[in-house]
């Protein structure tokens, strides 16, 4: 079963930055790149659970802030060398607006 | 259709070159390679442990076939290459095979030289620089006795320690009187005999060969002057030529190395060559870390992003003899221009030797303890001024004594189990295993691969070790190194082109040096945000993109994704208004702990990121402003009691600190930057461990300079003495912009004031007062633009207040 959601409009996230949503299962990150293309992923780094919402974002990856793993915004894995991955959701924009398919 | 790219030489430069080339162009070309070996590249550095037995071939594959097929090279092995028709623009094997190209890249590596002595053609006469040749060693260890080794270099020596564990007797026959003369000074080299002999080897000294003796197998070595020792084998050492025959053939200009120009290319504008096989400036090199230069330019060009050039390398040596410690680097015989530090402790095995010319390293040779030649490597390379430091320069730089890895200071003698890296918790064993297995050769990759030295890095010493122990030396030898990976240009070239092209934000300064990410990342951003507001105040805007969490949300994140809280105190001094407040802060967000912090503030900890600004306007109603501990900037200043109360004291410390403090909060700075005012020497604030420190006298007041407290402990230098506290601002306002203006961001002032050396600040702080009155005014202006409460900022709302609620909240 789909389980879209709105969360809100493109301009409520800085360029480059993130944002968080808070769901029942935990914190979803939604990212805007330089493009202005949007991501999400669950708010927890796969190495120890850092906040990625709270990392710097560059091109379609994010560098958590607790030990610099880089994480691709588009599937979710660490890139390498170091392994692992973190949940990634389905982003649509309509209009300025984002949703969000959750789980 | 792809251009198509043809490689010939399957070694360590070729391969590496491809390897840099699909890093960065992994579309660009069909790549074709030939190697006249019939294996996949591999290390060649550790055929020797695999002559030793210490590593088997398997462990020093470094590309096997399975990479070739992942990346679409077609490889060609066991082919030589006879041929090139350079106008058709296609290659010819010596099977007769043939593949075009558009661009070719000779790797072809060097030869052994074999003297051409009478019975050099001998079966039992062998060069020591393949697989091939390890095997026959090998093989002819199982069944003969003795061995001969010509020629007492690096290689000579690895192969005849290695034979000698193989159960032969080894003669090492050397021309000169002393070993590795051209790594080694007579004093050590003797020593380095010595221990040889210990182990079991042999030698013949200034010993020429004449002829080798036997029927179809070798027998034995006759002498010049007439002597004879028997030999079932003799491995030429002698030295390597520069592989040119395929050049030579094909009528490429090349001396005595193909000729290339900095860009790697040779007289042929389609060719380009890397490796041994090169001759670039004069020089030509047998060591791995220049010819990885080499690769990394190369692939530059190969690639047509036309950035980078090599300029050529300084070198440094390390045998791999397991058990024994040498290192050499530069110069290390000397003139009559230049002068030496020697040290030796003959009965502890220890000698090292530095030569100094006009103040500056120009070589080294250690023996027995090699612990600092890294270090002593890079002052030679940075051609850093040690006048300042001349005295305990030959004491080393101890860094291996730092705190983290339990005093530890020799890899070679530390256990599998024993942990390297505190910060992290690698264990040795896991170190090596990483570089053995993924094929690392820098301190980056191990960095990358394991988190060793990745954090705080006092463990890098350590690591280097490792890293040469298990593979060689390949501390590379760049001068300047890039700033991160999306740029080939440094920290001093970007700053000054920050300040020469007016580049006022981090886009412009992206564009202007043709950035390779668009975005940057999380390395350069911050710093290059740092630059462009401390080169330019009024102009440039801050981008709180680009700044790492904790400034961008004014608190230090925690490990469980909370934060931490702490309000200023100026000078250490609070009120009991001010701690009511705080402690009516901490029951009405129920913080879990409060702290008295070592720079005396008192720090509440695990507030919830949504609840920041609500304490901070609760801390700003009671008067109280961000104490910044969490930024690149002051954080505190701290103080004792001084005059006012303290019988020993010698002047008001506390107010001079107040004042200090509120000189110089909000600025930003390449790094963090703590002050400390003591009211007499005997130093209760601890000023000498602070990055600008003063210790009150009765004339006046001592200023001190980069100290440190942390993983390196480092006691400040003395920057000068003045008499009133009108001075020490102006001094502390004028280092304090110095350190701004001038250092790498994330430098600390104790790392960059042993980079630029005390004399410079001294010129420019001390010694010249215009310049120390500029500096100072030129921070006054950028704290016009600095001082202003960013808690206060985020509270009315002034910048983006969004980053701190979460954009929705979805109930379960
Ligand atoms: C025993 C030993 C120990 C060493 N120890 C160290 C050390 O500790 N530190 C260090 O820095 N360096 C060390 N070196 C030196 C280092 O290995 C070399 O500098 C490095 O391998 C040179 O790389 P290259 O690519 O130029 O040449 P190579 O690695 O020799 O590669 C050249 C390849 O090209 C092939 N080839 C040549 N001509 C043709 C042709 N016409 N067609 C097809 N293929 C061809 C050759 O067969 C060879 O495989 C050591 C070398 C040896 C032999
Ligand atoms: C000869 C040695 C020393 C003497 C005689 C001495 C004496 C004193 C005195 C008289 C005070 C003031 C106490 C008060 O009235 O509040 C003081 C404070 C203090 N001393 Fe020392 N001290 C010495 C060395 C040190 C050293 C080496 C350290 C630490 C490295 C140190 C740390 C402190 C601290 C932290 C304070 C409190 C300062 C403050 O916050 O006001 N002292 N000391
Ligand atoms: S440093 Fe001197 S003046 Fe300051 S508290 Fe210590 S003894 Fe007193
Ligand atoms: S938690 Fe993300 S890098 Fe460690």
């Amino acid at each position: 079963m789909s389980n879209w959601v709105e969360v809100g409009a493109v301009d409520d996230i800085p360029r480059l930055g993130s944002r968080v949503l808070q769901t029942a299962d935990g914190d979803v990150a939604i990212f805007r790149a330089a493009d202005d293309t949007i991501f999400a992923l669950r708010d927890s780094c796969p190495h120890k659970d850092g906040p990625l919402s709270q990392g710097i974002v560059h091109g379609y990856t994010v560098t958590c802030p607790l030990h610099n793993w880089k994480i691709s915004l588009e599937s979710g894995e660490a890139q390498g060398p170091d392994e692992g991955c973190t949940g990634r959701y389905e982003v649509k924009v309509d209009s300025g607006r984002i949703s969000v398919e959750l789980k | 259709m792809k251009e198509k790219l043809v490689l010939v030489g399957n070694g360590m430069a070729g391969v590496r070159t491809l390897e840099e080339l699909l890093k960065i162009a992994p579309e660009k070309y069909d790549i074709t390679v030939f190697g006249a070996e019939p294996y996949g590249n591999y290390n060649r550095i550790l055929l020797s442990p695999v002559l030793a037995g210490e590593k088997t071939i398997d462990e020093i594959m470094l590309n096997d076939r399975q990479w070739y097929e992942e990346n679409n090279i077609t490889l060609h092995t066991g082919k030589k290459i006879v041929n090139v028709d350079r106008k058709a623009r296609k290659v010819i094997a010596d099977d007769g095979s043939e593949a075009s190209y558009d661009r070719l890249l000779l790797a072809t590596g060097s030869n052994p030289f074999i003297i051409p002595v009478p019975g050099h053609d001998k079966t039992g006469v062998i060069g020591f620089r393949d697989i091939h040749d390890v095997d026959t060693m090998l093989e002819c260890a199982k069944s003969h006795k003795s061995a001969v080794v010509i020629g007492g270099g690096l290689l000579g020596l690895e192969a005849a320690n290695g034979l000698m564990l193989q159960g032969m007797t080894v003669t090492v026959v050397h021309l000169m009187d002393t070993l590795m003369e051209r790594q080694m000074d007579p004093v050590s080299g003797d020593m380095l005999k010595l221990e040889l002999e210990t182990k079991g080897l042999n030698f013949l000294m200034e010993a020429q060969t004449a002829e080798i003796l036997g029927g179809d197998r070798v027998s034995g070595v006759r002498f010049k002057d007439g002597s004879e020792i028997s030999a079932d084998l003799v491995v030429m050492a002698a030295g390597i030529r520069p592989n040119i025959e395929l050049a030579e053939r094909i009528g490429l200009h090349a001396e005595r190395g193909i000729i290339v120009n900095d860009t790697m290319q040779t007289f042929d504008p389609k060719i380009y060559s890397v490796g041994e096989c090169v001759q670039h400036r004069g020089e030509t090199y047998g060591l791995v870390a220049p010819l990885f230069e080499q690769a990394r330019v190369c692939a530059n060009h190969l690639a047509e992003y036309g950035i980078g050039l090599y300029e050529g390398s300084v070198t440094s040596t390390k045998l791999k003899v397991t058990g024994v410690d040498l290192f050499s680097a530069g110069d290390f015989i000397g003139n009559e221009s230049t002068e030496e530090i020697v040290m030796k402790d003959a009965a502890n095995g220890v000698y090292k030797k530095l030569i100094l010319k006009d103040n500056k390293i120009s070589g080294a040779v250690m023996y027995g303890d090699t612990v600092d030649g890294a270090w002593y490597f890079q002052l030679l390379r940075d051609q850093t001024d040690v006048s300042d430091f001349r005295a305990s320069l030959m004491f080393g730089q101890a860094h291996l004594g730092d705190s983290g890895h339990s005093g530890e200071n020799a890899a070679a003698a530390m256990s599998d189990e024993m942990e390297v890296c505190g910060c992290n918790g690698v264990t040795k064993g896991c170190v090596v295993k990483a570089i053995t297995n993924e094929g690392l050769f820098t301190l980056d990759e191990v960095r990358a691969h394991t988190k060793a030295s990745a954090s705080c890095g006092s463990c890098t010493g350590l690591v280097e070790q490792l890293l040469a122990s298990t593979v060689g030396d390949y501390s590379a030898s760049t001068k300047a190194t890039p700033m991160c990976k999306c740029t080939d240009h440094c920290h001093d070239t970007v700053r000054a082109a920050i300040k020469d092209n007016h580049l006022i934000s981090i886009q412009a300064v992206r564009e202007h040096l043709e950035w390779r990410e668009p975005d940057g990342c999380a390395a350069c951003r911050p710093a290059l945000n740092f630059y462009v507001l401390a080169a330019w105040p009024a102009e440039a805007v801050d981008d709180p993109q680009s700044r790492f969490v904790n400034e961008r949300v004014h608190a230090n994140i925690q490990k469980d994704g909370s934060y931490s809280v702490v309000p200023r105190m100026w000078g250490g001094l609070t009120t009991p208004n001010e701690l009511r407040a705080i402690a009516d802060v901490a029951d009405k967000f129920e913080v879990p702990m409060v702290k008295v912090t070592g720079g005396q503030r008192i720090d509440l900890f695990g507030i919830k990121k949504e609840d920041l600004p609500a304490v901070w306007s609760d801390l700003n109603d009671a008067g109280m402003v961000s104490g910044h501990a969490y930024g690149k900037t002051l954080r505190t200043v701290k103080t004792c009691v001084g005059s006012e109360w303290c019988r020993f004291g010698t002047q008001d410390s506390t107010g001079l600190g107040v004042q200090l403090e509120k000189l110089t909060w909000g600025s930003n700075m390449p790094h963090k930057f703590k002050i400390a005012v003591s009211g007499c020497p005997r130093n209760c604030a601890e000023a000498t461990i602070k990055d600008f420190g003063v210790v009150c006298v009765d004339s006046g007041y001592e200023l001190h300079v980069a100290g440190n407290g942390g993983i390196k402990v480092r006691a400040t230098d003395l920057l000068c003495k003045v008499k009133t506290e009108e001075e020490v601002k102006e001094y502390c306002g004028a280092f304090i912009q110095l350190y701004r203006e001038e250092a790498h961001y994330l430098d600390r002032t104790a790392p960059w004031i042993e980079r630029v050396g005390l004399s410079y600040v001294k010129e420019k702080v001390v010694d010249d007062a215009a310049s120390r009155q500029m500096l100072n005014e030129r921070f006054i202006e950028s704290q016009k633009y600095s001082q202003s409460d960013p808690w206060a900022e985020r509270v009315s709302g002034k910048s983006a207040p969004n980053e701190f609620t979460p954009l929705k909240v979805i109930p379960g």
